[in-house]
């Protein structure tokens, strides 16, 4: 029997399949709209549903979605990626080298050139070599910066590079845009989408700021990074190729029993994984100054790696987890950030409330326990504080990680024969 | 009863000098063939830049220097290797050491104390933070079953936001200087240096020169680290843990008690590391925004380069200090001198690689060899 047969893809379901993913996530995104409307009505904090804080962590949340779709290709085929962080900063040098040399679209290439290298290189170690996979992602951190950072000093200290601003730790400037796009009517031109946001009317002014926020100056790699993860979720979970890749991430001595390379899957994963990665890191070149700088990515790799376990190894729990960070640090970022934090920590803590009423209602006490103190330190906090530090904006997508494991541990559930080496001919 | 003579080099090398000498021999020839692969390709010439490393490194100063920087490096490795030695990965290092620091430095600069109480003071604080925090994962992992690796990782993030917010808004100095710092931390609470008691045996320092007295804690470190792990009960059961989670539950270990114990153990030994800068470097004694960062991270390359041995995690701090010495003035002779951040990463991930390798081999070998005597006895068994 082949691995085609086997492909559970009736047109009938998957359409009613996809309706219903869709129907929720609208839902929840409205749901959260609601909620952090009411907490900005009672803090003050105008700025939350503001468009430019949506547009910000739109732009913010790219990165963290591609390094996160790059750790789901990566985690599904078996291989527990920690090394994103390097993978993105070999693709921050390889774009900034690149879009030099060639303009934005060659540094597009250049970024996913860079990722897919070390991605490479992770597989030689762990599915060639059978090293642990945490060992092995951790010296692709190390190898990481220490190739861009030499790249750097090797590229971008010529004559010819300093003559066009290049240094150490900075490449040229890369000339010219890829574009920008605004829906018009509603976000440009008549721009009725800002005319409702100033308003200020309770909910259909925040829904009116997040729309114009995601629909005004889109940037084109915004929607390179869009069609690329939608068609991510497609591949992996509705083609034979994507039942092959995870199958070696589930049960690779099934998968090996009905003839797939489960070393040649983990491979193409993780190449893939690093390509996502690098443009993640190409990506973050576009959004400082158009310019590889040194220790830019700061992070965004572990971010991702958090989106990815906080969205249970699902690609839409990807993007909601991204999304959640990337606005949480387009607060941050946002003029008065200080009083915009204390209204988001209002709203989370209604939003633990009500989480912690369903947990209650369906018998779960351990979770709803555990919500209502956070939720209680929440309240707290808002309660207490005038002003939230930055720090503590920092902090929030760990701190949002860690009380997610914590509450859902028992639920989250990663591929099953992730982080472990398989060999040929081995039973796992 | 293999003959020898057929078996490949790389097992005759193993059997002759052990995995833990030709791991790292073979590393250390990879990496500086890489690194001259890499300098050549970046239109550079190797040797010139090996002689130019060897001529920096040959000297008293950088002797020393990488002596005390070592000693940091040491303590992060053991730190690490003992969660290593269970199976525990514990990558938080950074962030215990990280706040272990920034309060023992504001709590060790206000005490007022005589010499011999003030360093043990200080040392304590630092211990117990970094317990503490360690804890945090270790309660998450019994209790709900979460994956310190990734709540190690967070915890990292929001040791360092916090860190930085305490520094800034209540641990910082208040003289009036835009040096976010805490103050600095009075003589008696300082550990002495080596350099008097070498100077009256007859072995005067360069000036500018200090041997830390850091040191010694280090070797303790080193001493307790094999005392506890190699010649005691509890380290027997840590490290039946570690080999065979099943077989140590089945004698009576309790699972749950041990990774608890192990991770607040390795975050302890974590908070050591900072007392390092704080109470031995005289360009530190205090707790900034430059104070050395990331040397949790270091400790676990050189707890794998170390294979988690007591005087393996020496030889990887000194090696890897010296590569960072050695390559440091590269720069103003016309090299990159980031070549020794790629030396270390070739090191690190070809010296995973060979002992990944040869371990598989010698478990190949072993169970051959089993198979072959079980086959010897049955021919000589009588019908």
């Amino acid at each position: 029997m082949s691995l085609q047969t086997m492909t559970p893809s009736q047109p009938a379901s998957l359409r009613a399949r996809w309706s219903e993913g869709r129907n929720l996530a609208l839902l929840l995104s409205v749901g959260a709209v609601a909620l952090i409307s009411v907490a900005r009505l009672i803090s003050d904090a105008d700025r939350l549903t503001s468009s430019t804080t949506i547009g910000t962590g739109l732009r913010l949340a790219v990165p963290i979605a591609l390094a996160g779709i790059g750790g789901l290709y990566a985690e599904r085929s078996g291989t527990v990626n920690i090394g994103l962080e390097g993978m993105m900063t070999l693709g921050t040098v390889g774009a900034g080298y690149a879009g030099w040399q060639g303009g934005p679209w060659w540094a597009i290439i250049g970024g996913i050139v860079g990722g897919i290298l070390g991605g490479l290189l992770l597989s030689l170690a762990t599915t060639t070599f059978g090293v642990n996979h945490i060992i092995a992602g951790f010296a692709i951190n190390i190898i990481g910066s220490g190739v861009a950072r030499f790249l750097a000093n090797v590229w971008f200290t010529t004559d010819e590079a300093g003559a066009a601003g290049g240094s150490i730790t900075s490449s040229p400037a890369i000339v010219g845009d890829l574009g920008r796009f605004s829906v018009p009517i509603l976000a440009d031109g008549p721009d009725l989408l800002g005319d409702l946001e100033k308003k200020g009317w309770f909910f259909l002014s925040d829904i009116a700021g997040v729309l114009k926020g995601l629909t005004k100056d889109v940037q084109a790699e915004t929607l390179i990074a869009l069609v690329l993860i939608l068609g991510s979720i497609y591949v992996i979970w509705h083609t034979p190729f994507g039942l092959r890749l995870r199958s070696a991430g589930e049960k690779p001595s099934a998968a090996e029993s009905l003839g797939v390379s489960v070393a040649k899957m983990r491979h193409i994963g993780m190449a893939i994984s690093g390509g996502f990665a690098g443009l993640g890191g190409a990506v973050i070149v576009f959004a400082g100054a158009d310019q590889y700088q040194q220790d830019q990515v700061a992070g965004r790799g572990f971010l991702g790696l958090a989106a990815l376990v906080i969205g249970n190894w699902m690609p839409a729990g990807v993007l909601a987890g991204s999304a959640v960070f990337g606005y949480a640090l387009g607060v941050a970022n946002s003029l008065d950030s200080g009083i915009s934090v204390r209204g988001l920590i209002l709203a989370v803590a209604i939003g633990l409330a009500l989480l912690t009423a369903r947990a209650v209602i369906r018998g779960r006490y351990v979770e709803a326990a555990i919500q209502a103190t956070v939720g209680a330190l929440a309240l707290a906090a808002y309660l207490k504080v005038e002003e939230v530090n930055n720090q503590f904006v920092y902090i929030t997508p760990y701190v949002v990680t860690l009380v997610f494991v914590t509450v859902f541990a028992q639920r989250l559930r990663p591929p099953a024969a992730e982080g472990h080496p398989y060999l040929k001919g081995q039973s796992l | 009863m293999a003959d020898t003579t057929e078996r490949p080099l790389l097992d005759r090398l193993a059997s002759k000098f052990g995995p833990n000498i030709v791991a790292p021999v073979i590393a250390a020839v990879v990496a500086i063939a890489v690194s001259s692969l890499t300098l050549l390709a970046g239109g550079y010439n190797p040797v010139r830049a090996f002689t130019e490393i060897g001529k920096v490194l040959w000297s008293v100063e950088s002797l020393i220097l990488i002596l005390n920087r070592g000693a940091w490096y040491y303590v992060a490795g053991v730190a690490v290797a003992v969660g290593f030695k269970m199976g525990l990965f514990n990558i938080g290092a950074d962030g215990q050491y990280r706040l272990g620091a920034l309060f023992a430095a504001y709590f060790g600069a206000k005490a007022d104390l005589p010499p011999v109480l003030h360093v043990p003071y200080i040392v304590l604080i630092a211990v117990l933070v970094g317990g503490m925090w360690a804890a945090i994962p270790g309660v998450l992992k019994v209790t709900r079953g979460v994956n310190e690796v990734i709540s190690t990782i967070m915890l990292n993030f929001v040791a360092t936001g916090i860190s930085a917010w305490l520094l800034g808004n209540y641990f910082r100095r208040e003289d009036g200087t835009l040096l976010t710092a805490t103050k600095v931390i009075p003589i008696s609470g300082r550990l002495p240096n080596f350099n008097r008691i070498l100077s009256s045996i007859g072995l005067g320092l360069p000036k500018g020169s200090v041997l830390q007295g850091y040191i010694v804690i280090a070797i303790l470190v080193g001493i307790g680290y094999y005392i506890l792990l190699f010649r005691s009960r509890f380290g027997f059961e840590l490290r039946v843990s570690g080999e065979n989670p099943a077989a140590a539950k089945a004698s009576g270990v309790n699972p749950k008690r041990m990774v608890l114990t192990t991770i607040i153990l390795s975050g302890a030994i974590a908070g050591l590391i900072g007392i390092g800068p704080l109470l031995s470097d005289p360009t530190h004694y205090k707790y900034s925004d430059q104070f050395p960062f990331t040397l949790g991270f270091t400790g676990l390359s050189l707890a794998l380069l170390g294979r988690n041995h007591p005087v393996g995690i020496a030889f990887a701090a000194i090696i890897w200090h010296a590569i960072e010495r050695g390559t440091q003035p590269l720069t103003t002779k016309g090299f990159p001198q980031e070549i020794g951040k790629i030396l270390q990463g070739a090191f690190l991930l070809t010296a995973v690689i060979v002992f990944e390798v040869m371990q598989r081999r010698s478990q190949r070998e072993a169970v051959r060899d089993a198979a072959v005597k079980s086959s010897v006895q049955v021919e000589a068994a009588p019908a």
